[in-house]
């Protein structure tokens, strides 16, 4: 029975759920207009129609080259996800269908890794790249970026493996179906989902992350962090070109995200819907 | 940089020595820089230095400054050998220096190193011995509004007291039309507002710590200064100026809100630049103020400067860029290119002398008077244990000097009293300062 | 299949990721631990000694100690208030039937996916500057003298812009919540007559209560270790304000190089960062089995 809702209804719905979405996005708006001002129109007041100049984006790219921060954002975010999952994916499966007591302690306690500052173990970590050879490597960002989200990995695995049915399981073995068949031909199907929002959500946590990619990196290894924080705060007010490398920053991960925002959101539940 | 063959052998400087003994061909520079727009003109001219030298190939790390500043001081610190060049200040290089994690410049004659500012020269030896390059320096002076001062019937004098720019801000002041008499820097931050009030009270005979590294700041010189400055930025200033740096003061200025602003020289070829500045042709430059009967003013001096640590590998050819990209001929190179008004400022006599450049540049007579009077060696009229001028060179420094700079900017922002502000910054650093050694 | 069999399976499949964050916990833990009691300063790397207790006393005693942690605690929980309550709110309507769903949903959740050094900076500069700013330019059209957000209100500026930054992770795991709930037994309350804010209390929130669960645990998390936001915007100032302990640390890190000092403060941040989960655990753990 499908519910009747009021043209009037609808109307004002609509109002104020597009009236609340320009609010929250207009920072990011704001920002891509900047990015198409010139310098002196960029702090010359309110104003949300630019020149459409493309002058800051060339200064940019000029100032300092856009592919090479990309291509390493690119690697290191999607590497470190990849591995993050082949190791998370038989951990979260296990811990999902063959729980045991202490399986809910383990999950806290890989949680509990994170609320380390990462400003106070950057000295030991910071040596340990140096004496490895691992400093300004991409393997080495990498394997850092990888452990620092693997326990949220393995969070969101969890909770999504758990909620496909163990029955499903065993009518599949009634069946006579190997233990090979029930992870190619029933199982995967059905986790697919799951892993495929975990991946995306692990994109973008480490796509942003501007702590050790900062620290760790200097010219080889450096991802669009990087990149930014060579924009930031420089002598002059130069909010065009810093809008300009702004948008360069965020855009493939915003647009990542808006072509995938349906995928995303079907296994980001975290465990919050039973 | 071999940084698998540094940790098989684990010993870095036989890296060091190593890499020194290597030919010059096929060598990788590895430069930190601060994102500033000399130096990215800097970086821009590249091609130019290797295409001179065909071995050399340079990467650009370029980063703002209070990131730059941690990364190459980590760098540096754990011998990390990731830079072969750093773009570092004057307050880093004594420090710095001492440790012997800098090498020492020597020059052949085509680089005439006696041609370098001595004032400027002094602040990166130590015991005699040149440990970076300057590539541009500065000191502080007095930008005004002639047009505003004449209007207001005041003059400010070429060596003005606090008393004449206090007037004179007065003077200025029509806040109903966002005229404000004087800027000032109020964000906190050793290298922001603690700069200015440094040098400010360096010109009230004030001090930071006396002989036996007791901080100051219960003297009568300190509250003086804290107290002149905190009302002349209150009647005479603009709103929110507790979060106004150098950027926020220069695009005051520029848009003609300001009747005085008192900062580094540099600012004063961008708010002369048409280009950029509403008011380029009513400027005027007075030296750095004193107090009546104070015979100093300020003492800042600053200079961004080209070094190489001791843990790079390349040592050859990071000598051979910071003799070219210091050198009289890029200056002349980056004056063929885009002018006069853009070569690298502070650095060189020789640049002061040049007609071109006085003609482009009204600045430059005002620039070179206040560098020369910058006394980095003794700062303070009084008796003093340290050196620096707007800055004390401690290792401490950057710290304590960020503390109290937050302690003013609250006092600045209204959110507690000259002398509560006073008081938070005498204990902050006592605590410091105890912590550190220094008093025992 | 034997028991035994699987569980040897699960233990295996299970090791890869235990030992690997094992590893990554306890070698950076005991370095940490162990400079944290010595007198290790990065820039003068030849006087380091055994320093006892000392840095610990030093930075538990240090004055703005105890405002940090007051400072950590009103940051998670405002943002943790503005997302939950937002959150809620907003993922009700988006899950009404509104013309251009998907473009909506599409901008509410954009600001996830923007870094937080480039949001800090975004706000900073070009909405909140005091002269510049778009609400400088908004008060000047009302004639109204602009607020200096981050010298007047320092901590609730940063706690805008974190939440900014969170409100749609909230969103999204409470939309999904709200979708899974059973759209006959609201029917049927509203037809028994039910008010809105009633069916809301009754129905929509106890539904929702696992997800809010989620929300606190998971931002918690995130929102004890922020600084970019502060480094960028107000440095930790005036005075204090908005220094809370993960700001400290940095500052003792990155400013002082002090690293046995600010081993000492990552030591106690861990402490008291458990005590909050094991709190959380206590308090809504039950909500998650």
């Amino acid at each position: 029975m499908a519910r009747a809702v009021t043209r009037n209804a609808r109307i004002g719905w609509t109002i104020a759920a597009w009236a609340v979405a320009l609010l929250i996005f207009f920072p990011i708006l704001y920002t891509i207009i900047t990015s198409l001002k010139s310098e002196q129109e960029a702090i010359a007041g309110f104003d949300l129609i630019p020149s459409f100049t493309l002058e800051s984006y060339q200064t940019v790219q000029s100032q300092n080259n856009y592919w090479r921060p990309f291509m390493n954002s690119v690697i290191l975010s999607v590497g470190s996800t990849l591995l993050a999952l082949v190791v998370a994916i038989p951990a979260a499966w296990a811990m999902a269908f063959s729980p045991t007591k202490r399986t809910k302690d383990i999950l806290m306690w890989m949680l509990s890794t994170k609320m380390m500052p990462a400003v106070a173990v950057l000295v030991p970590i910071y040596l340990i790249f140096l004496r490895t050879g691992l400093m300004d490597t991409r393997i080495g960002l990498t394997i850092l970026l990888m452990l620092i989200n693997l326990p949220i990995v393995v969070w969101m695995l969890y909770t999504y493996f758990r909620e496909i049915p163990g029955e499903i399981l065993e009518a599949a073995r009634m069946d006579g179906a190997s233990l090979r068949d029930e992870i190619l031909y029933v199982l995967t199907p059905m986790a697919i989902p799951g892993i495929a929002s975990t991946l995306l959500l692990n994109i973008i946590l480490a796509w942003n992350e501007a702590f050790w990619t900062i620290q760790l990196t200097t010219t080889k290894a450096a991802p669009l962090s990087a990149f930014i924080a060579s924009f930031s705060s420089p002598q002059g007010l130069f909010w065009a070109k810093l809008s300009a490398a702004s948008v360069m920053a965020i855009a493939p991960i915003l647009v990542l995200g808006w072509f995938s925002q349906k995928q995303l959101v079907r296994g980001l539940t975290f465990g919050a819907v039973k | 940089m071999n940084t698998t063959l540094r940790a098989l052998l684990g010993a870095t400087a036989l890296c060091a020595t190593a890499g020194i003994g290597a030919a010059q061909d096929n060598v990788t520079l590895t430069i930190a820089t601060v994102n500033n727009g000399d130096m990215i003109r800097m970086q821009g001219l590249t091609g130019e230095f290797t295409a001179a030298n065909p071995g050399i190939t340079v990467e650009w790390v370029t980063l703002e400054e209070n990131i730059l500043r941690q990364n190459v001081t980590t760098d540096i610190a754990n011998q990390g050998g990731q830079y072969d060049i750093m773009t570092i200040g004057t307050y880093e290089v004594p420090i710095w220096a001492k440790q012997n994690w800098l090498v020492p410049l020597e020059f052949d004659d085509a680089y005439a190193v006696d041609d370098l500012i001595p004032a400027v020269r002094d602040a990166l030896s130590v015991d005699g011995k040149l440990y970076a390059a300057p590539f541009y320096a500065e000191s502080a002076m007095v930008m005004y509004r002639t047009d505003l001062a004449q209007a207001a019937g005041v003059t400010i004098p070429e060596s003005p007291t606090w008393t004449d720019i206090m007037t004179a801000a007065k003077a200025m002041t029509d806040k109903s039309a966002e005229q404000y008499g004087i800027c000032l820097r109020g964000k906190p931050g050793w290298g922001e507002n603690m700069a200015f009030l440094t040098a400010m009270s360096n010109s009230y005979g004030a001090r930071w710590f006396d002989a036996d590294w007791k901080p100051q700041f219960d003297s009568a010189e300190w509250k003086a200064t804290l107290t002149d400055y905190l009302t002349m930025m209150n009647e005479y200033g603009p709103p929110g100026a507790s979060s106004n740096g150098f950027n926020e003061n220069l695009a005051l200025f520029q848009q003609g809100r300001c009747g005085i602003w008192i900062d580094a020289t540099v600012a004063a070829s961008f708010v002369t630049d048409p280009k950029n500045s509403t008011v380029a042709d009513k400027v005027g430059f007075a030296q750095f103020p004193n107090k009546d009967g104070v015979d100093n003013h300020g003492n800042w001096l600053w200079a961004w400067n080209l070094a190489i640590p001791t843990s790079s590998d390349a040592q050859n050819a990071a000598k051979t860029f910071i003799a070219w990209a210091t050198s009289k001929g890029y200056t002349e190179l980056v004056a063929s290119k885009e002018g006069w008004r853009a070569a690298p400022p502070g650095t060189r006599t020789s640049l002061y002398e040049n007609a071109d450049y006085q003609k482009e540049a009204p600045f430059a007579a005002m620039t070179l008077t206040a560098i020369n009077s910058a006394n980095t060696q003794k700062a303070s009229v009084q008796d003093i244990p340290y050196t620096g001028g707007q800055f004390v060179a401690i290792p401490e420094f950057q710290g304590i000097g960020t503390a109290v700079g937050q302690q003013f900017s609250a006092a600045l922002a209204g959110q507690m009293s000259a002398d509560d502000a006073l008081a938070g910054a005498q204990s902050t650093t006592l605590r410091e300062m105890t912590r550190a050694g220094y008093i025992k | 299949m034997a028991t035994r069999q699987t569980q040897g399976l699960a233990r295996l499949m299970r090791a890869p990721a235990i030992i690997l964050l094992f590893v990554w916990m306890i070698v950076p833990l005991c370095m940490t631990l162990y400079y944290s009691f010595l007198n290790y300063n990065m820039l003068n790397p030849g006087m380091t000694s055994w320093a006892g207790w000392f840095n610990y006393q030093y930075f538990y005693t240090d004055p703005a100690f105890l405002e940090s942690i007051r400072n950590t605690l009103v940051l998670v929980l405002g943002v943790l208030f503005i997302t939950v309550v937002g959150g809620t709110f907003i993922a009700m309507l988006i899950d009404k039937p509104i013309w251009g769903q998907g473009i909506v949903r599409i901008l509410v959740i954009s600001p996830f996916f923007v870094m937080p050094p480039v949001a800090a900076l975004i706000w900073k500069n070009m909405i909140m500057h005091p002269s510049y700013g778009v609400l400088a330019d908004v008060a000047r059209f009302f004639g109204v003298q602009p607020v200096d957000w981050f010298a007047q209100y320092p901590l609730t500026s940063i706690i805008l812009i974190v939440a900014w930054q969170w409100l749609p992770f909230a969103t999204l795991i409470l939309l999904t919540s709200l979708q899974s709930l059973d759209t006959e037994q609201m029917e049927a309350a509203e037809m028994d007559g039910a008010p809105a804010y009633s069916r809301f209390f009754y129905l929509v929130l106890p539904h929702m209560a696992r997800a809010i669960t989620v929300v606190i645990l998971i931002q918690t998390i995130f929102l004890l270790g922020i600084y970019a936001e502060i480094l960028v915007t107000t440095n930790g100032g005036p005075g204090t304000a908005s220094t809370n302990l993960t700001f400290l640390i940095y500052r003792a890190a990155r400013l002082n190089f002090d690293i046995g000092g600010a081993a000492a403060g990552g030591i106690i941040a861990v402490i008291l960062a458990n005590l909050v989960a094991i709190f959380l655990m206590r308090a809504v753990g039950r909500n998650l089995d």
